[in-house]
Parts: C-alpha cells; structure tokens; sequence
C-alpha cells in the first residue's frame, strides 16, 4: 500500500502533468481551484482521473469542501 | 429526407451516410437540455421516421470537450419559472416533459441499433439521453449522475423506469438516492455500459460496433430489440406526475435559485 506521503506525491504529479501546470509550482496546501484555474466540470476530470489512477471509487459528496491537495489525498488514503 | 442528407442545428446536427446516422450534440457550455435543444431534437425525432427504411444504426455523441452532456437546462427553467404564476409555470414544465418523453421514446423504440458514445460529463438530462440508446459506449473520461435530488426533484426524461429497466434496483437506488457519479469503470461493472475505451475513442468505437450490427438480419435484429427492450410506458407517465407535484413545492425554487447563482467551485454537489 502506499504511503500518504507516497500518495499526495501522486496526486500532486498527476495533477501537474493532466493540467499542464509545471510541478514545482504545486503544493500539498495549495487550494487546487485556484492553483490549477479549473472549474466544477475539470474538477470532476481530475476525479476521474484520480479513481483510475488510484483503482478508488471517490464519491462526489466526500469531496464537498475539499480544496487542498492534501485533504484530498487522505480522502483517497482511507480508500487505499 | 433521403440517405446522405443532413440538418445543422444551433444545439445538435444530425445526417445520415450509407445508413448509419449520427446525430451530434453542440450546444455550448456542455450540451444542456432547454428549448431550444427540444425544439430540434423534436425535428430529429420527426427525421427519423423518414430513415427507417434506409437507416441500421443510430449513434449519438458530443463534438464538445466537456462531455456528452451536463443534464437540463436549470438556468432557463429558472428564468422561466419566475417570469410565469405559478400554475403557468407548472403547466409549462408539464408540457415540456411531456414533448421530451414524446421524442426520446421514439429514439428508444427505432426498429434499428442505437448507441450512445459518451464521455465526460453525463449527467442528469444527458444520462437519461443515454439511456434510451440500446447501447453506452463510454471512454474512460465519462461519469454519470443523476443529481436532481439536490434540487427537490426527480430525473424528469425518464430516468429511472429506463436505468430500471437496465439495471438492479440497488444501483438506482444508490446513483438516485446520493446523487453521487459513477465512472466509467463503476458504471461498467453495474452493467450501464457495455464497451469501455481510451480518451476520444468512444465515436469510433461506435462506429465500429455498428458496421458490425449492420451485417444482421434487419428484421431479426429489430424484433430482437423490441421483445427484450420494452419502453416502459406507465412508469414514464408516473414519473411525469412526480415530477410536477414536486415542482411545485417552493423547496425547488429555492434549490433552483441557489443552483443559478451559485458561484460555489462545485455547484452540483449537494
């Protein structure tokens, strides 16, 4: 199993390379809205992407309030 | 209209090319379902009958980067809703589902295969557009959701009778009941769709799936469709009755407003 830290890494990669963000311009506090410039419906692709990435199924109604990198990555931890 | 023709719409275009048409939805932001869309989709519904004869298949996709579609138009049922009396209102959404179940069981019922070819976004109206075809083939980008709970409401295009009729009562239940999107590889597993595929490949799977079908017995095939997919017509009838009556609560005008103007990063989260 991966470790959290293992995992916010992944999300943080994963994120930079879907939304064509340079990586080092990422961080685990970042609110991710802002940080990458997406809306509602991108934010659902980067789910997408993370439960195929991560073989989890991420229900929507976790997610409500998520902004940050790093809660999102202890959402995906649990389900790991 | 003969084979080879084609109509260009403001929403979605339609043609047909050596018997298999296609009609393409494009309706910026993301293909949502008003009337300017029933409108057309009703002259689509209208074209069908003349393509029967030279028609084997039915494929519909998105030419929009957001995805198949994100469900009804809610900012127009909205800004509709408060310029009407209420009664006004509720007789106009009546009337409006009304014409749309008129023209998705027409799509649901053509005596010829049909296939959705969906990514992205494949929520509420959109979802229920699917769900006529015989067919969902989905690349890996897709999720689906039916979110009118959030509302107050239920799927109004007849939703739930058709994923009933596709799949158990326990997904139904679960995709209605949370209001949560399943993607492509849940929706797989569920039964919802029938071929997954790579990012952008869902159209030429389709295609491809069809130049197969187009092999078969015409008749056989369509009365293989008819005895193993009846359109549930009693259902959709009460669907429409639940619709209305919940409408018509005030609870749905304040969760349609808050929706509106809403400039929450996930305003379909509920």
């Amino acid at each position: 199993m991966l470790t959290a830290e293992k995992t916010l890494e992944e999300i943080l990669n994963l994120a930079a390379a879907h939304f064509k963000v340079p990586r080092e311009k990422l961080s685990p506090d970042d609110d991710f809205f802002k940080t990458l410039g997406i809306d509602s419906l991108q934010a659902l692709d980067l789910l997408t992407k993370l439960e195929n990435h991560f073989h989890v199924e991420l229900p929507d109604y976790e997610l409500q309030g998520v902004s940050d990198f790093r809660t999102l990555a202890s959402k995906i931890q649990v389900r790991l | 209209m003969k084979d080879g023709l084609s109509r260009k719409g403001e929403a979605m275009s339609y043609g047909c090319k050596d018997g298999l048409i296609e009609l393409v939805l494009h309706r910026t932001p993301c293909n949502e379902i008003g009337s300017k869309s029933l409108d057309e989709l009703e002259a689509f519904s209208d074209a069908l009958q003349g393509l029967i004869e030279p028609a084997h298949g039915l494929i519909i996709y998105s030419d929009l980067k957001c995805g198949f579609c994100a469900g009804a138009d809610l900012r127009e049922l909205y800004e509709r809703s408060q310029s009407l009396r209420k009664e006004e209102a509720l007789e106009g959404v009546r009337v409006f589902l009304e014409r749309i179940h008129r023209v998705l069981n027409v799509i649901d019922g053509v005596p010829f295969t049909t296939i959705a070819a969906v990514h992205g976004v494949v929520f509420g109206g959109g979802f229920e557009l699917a769900l006529t075809c015989d067919l969902i083939i989905a690349d890996k980008t897709s999720r689906f959701a039916f979110p009118e709970l959030r509302l107050g409401l239920i799927p109004g295009f007849g939703g739930i009778p058709r994923l009933k009729r596709d799949i158990g009562n326990a997904v139904v239940r679960d995709l209605l009941l949370t209001g949560r999107s399943f993607n492509t590889t849940k929706a797989q597993q569920v039964g919802l769709v029938s071929q997954v595929v790579a990012e952008g490949e869902a159209v030429r799977a389709a295609c491809a799936t069809a130049a197969q079908l187009a092999k078969f017995d015409r008749h056989a095939a369509a009365r293989a469709k008819q005895f193993i997919k009846p359109i549930p017509h009693e259902e959709l009838k009460q669907e429409i009755d639940i619709f209305c009556e919940l409408f018509a609560r005030p609870a749905v005008q304040s969760g349609l407003k808050k929706f509106v103007e809403s400039t929450d990063a996930q305003p379909y989260l509920p």
